[in-house]
């Protein structure tokens, strides 16, 4: 068993539209980059594991091994909705913490329909807006309302939330957008899901991203000069919880995944020092805030309101633009947030750096429901 | 409720949980007898303490209040809005989906924890390929 696990090469590709391109061809092109980056070629690898949601019937991984080179290792496929890509990433951690291997690539690509996910129906009738919706923007506004209900979160909190993330973005030359939204742009957006408007949703790209996982011995070989520390890594399923799935929760499995975190590094949510968490929808956001234990219950509208967590604030949260700016494609997500965190710990991510930047946090959920956490610090 | 013509085939249940069998349609829960969880949807066991032969039906009630709403206005291709999509807690504990009418959908109307009762009717002229018509159940304030 090997003690510490290092990220020793992560890289992303830009998210946008890449209909002429192949998920073999994107996976490929970002687990090149990511080699690169670690130093390291095909011939090192020793395992791989590859997420993706609309691609993982096709024996993705295998395909994008035929882009890069076939040696012939083990290769697994992984689908776990929204928390795809980090999952895939957490069994190339089991792969080299169990003493396995030393060197495991974990790729996350995706290319996602167009429109809105979901709505499709076996047999009888359709139950979309016959018993409420089960959209996502609408399932997401829900659980914002919840908050609302409880806590007196206001529908400008919420749209505050993709100001700063669209902010963000414009330092960010991978994110599908760079463009700055006022707020009465934001709340001014077709209302999709109240309190959800366009704005205030996720966008739907293509995109890869990959990281090499290396065991302690293999990072001391190589070199510990910009290799990342994994700290934690944490997936919980949704508990048992009396509204759950007639509400999907992503409250429950995210303070699950947490908890087991921050125990694992031995550190509080106090030593973070940024944060890419799941705003698939600007609800979510806020949400999160609590589940990840940036605050207290009930206080996740005050910190938006006071910049805690724009760049610049005590913990910045999706400096990379988020998925509301950056780009969604599913099971590139959770790697891509691990990459954007890699770049300020290593001090690499220019102009929103977020300075001193010691111990970095990782966030994704997927509803079913898979929710993942990583801890994160410079070696 | 809507009367099914004798014509045509009889109304089906929009829901697994919704049960046409009795005088007038109601919404059947799921109580397990060991932990009190409540359910509408069929387990193997108990989802929140695993035991196994332990729930047991019973007739839900008709009235519960608001936990949770959005007010939809763009949904799939061809799905009518604006509809407001409500999370409700019913009296019992049992909490169900549905959309939350004879409320305009606007948040100005609609307040967290009102009283809302259940109400069943046609699955809004909703038919299968069968052209078989379906029952369905929606929110309605209450006083």
């Amino acid at each position: 068993m090997s003690e510490n696990i290092y990220i020793l090469g992560i890289d992303m590709l830009k998210f946008g539209k890449y209909p002429d391109r192949t998920f073999a061809q994107l996976g490929g092109e970002a687990a090149l980059l990511a080699l690169d980056d670690a130093g390291l070629g095909v011939h090192d690898v020793q395992a791989m594991y590859c997420g993706s949601v609309f691609g993982a019937y096709d024996m993705t991984g295998q395909r994008v091994m035929r882009e890069i080179g076939q040696t012939g290792i083990p290769v697994t496929n992984i689908s776990n909705a929204c928390a795809t890509g980090a999952s895939a990433f957490r069994e190339a951690w089991i792969a080299v913490k169990s003493g396995l291997y030393d060197v495991v690539l974990a790729v996350g690509v995706e290319k996602t329909p167009r429109g809105m996910l979901g709505g499709h129906h076996e047999g009888g009738i359709s139950p979309e807006g016959l018993f409420g919706s089960a959209s996502m923007p609408a399932v997401f506004a829900e659980s914002g309302m919840e908050h609302a209900g409880m806590y007196g979160t206001t529908f400008e909190q919420f749209a505050k939330v993709s100001v700063k993330n669209h902010h963000h973005s414009t330092m960010n030359p991978k994110a599908v957008y760079q463009k700055e939204t006022p707020l009465e742009e934001v709340m001014g957006s077709e209302m999709i899901a109240y309190p959800n408007t366009k704005l205030m949703c996720s966008v739907n790209v293509d995109g890869a991203a990959a990281a090499v996982v290396v065991s302690e011995k293999k990072a001391r070989e190589m070199g510990l000069g910009r290799a990342i520390r994994v700290m934690a890594s944490a997936l919980a399923s949704d508990p048992w919880n009396p509204r759950n799935p007639i509400m999907p929760d992503v409250n429950g499995c995210t303070r699950l995944a947490a908890a087991s975190a921050y125990e694992q590094a031995g550190i509080d949510p106090g030593d973070v020092s940024l944060v890419e968490l799941h705003d698939c929808f600007a609800t979510a956001e806020l949400l999160h805030y609590e589940n990840l234990r940036l605050c207290g219950l009930g206080e996740a509208g005050r910190l938006i309101d006071e910049g805690v967590t724009a760049l610049g604030g005590r913990v910045p949260v999706n400096v990379s633009g988020g998925l509301l700016s950056k780009g969604h494609p599913l099971g590139a997500t959770g790697i891509a947030n691990m990459y954007e965190v890699a770049l300020h710990l290593r001090g690499e991510a220019g102009a929103r750096q977020v300075q001193g930047a010691k111990v970095g946090l990782t966030h994704v959920v997927g509803l079913g429901t898979a929710a993942a956490v990583h801890l994160f610090e410079k070696a | 409720m809507t009367q099914t013509p004798t014509d045509t085939l009889a109304a089906r249940p929009a829901l697994p949980w919704i049960r046409l069998d009795g005088p007038e349609p109601f919404v059947e829960g799921r109580l397990c007898k060991v932990c009190g969880a409540r359910t509408a949807e069929v387990h193997l066991a108990c989802p929140a303490c695993g035991a196994r032969d332990s729930i047991e039906t019973y007739r839900a009630p008709t009235t519960g209040r608001l936990h949770a709403y959005s007010i939809v206005r763009r949904s799939y291709p061809g799905v009518p809005v604006p509809f407001i999509s409500a999370i409700v807690d019913l009296d019992d504990g049992l909490t169900l989906k549905g959309n939350l009418v004879q409320v305009a959908p606007e948040p100005e109307a609609i307040t967290i924890g009102m009283p809302v009762k259940m109400v069943f009717g046609d699955a809004l002229g909703r038919t299968d390929k069968d052209g078989a018509s379906y029952v369905a159940f929606f929110f309605e304030p209450s006083a």
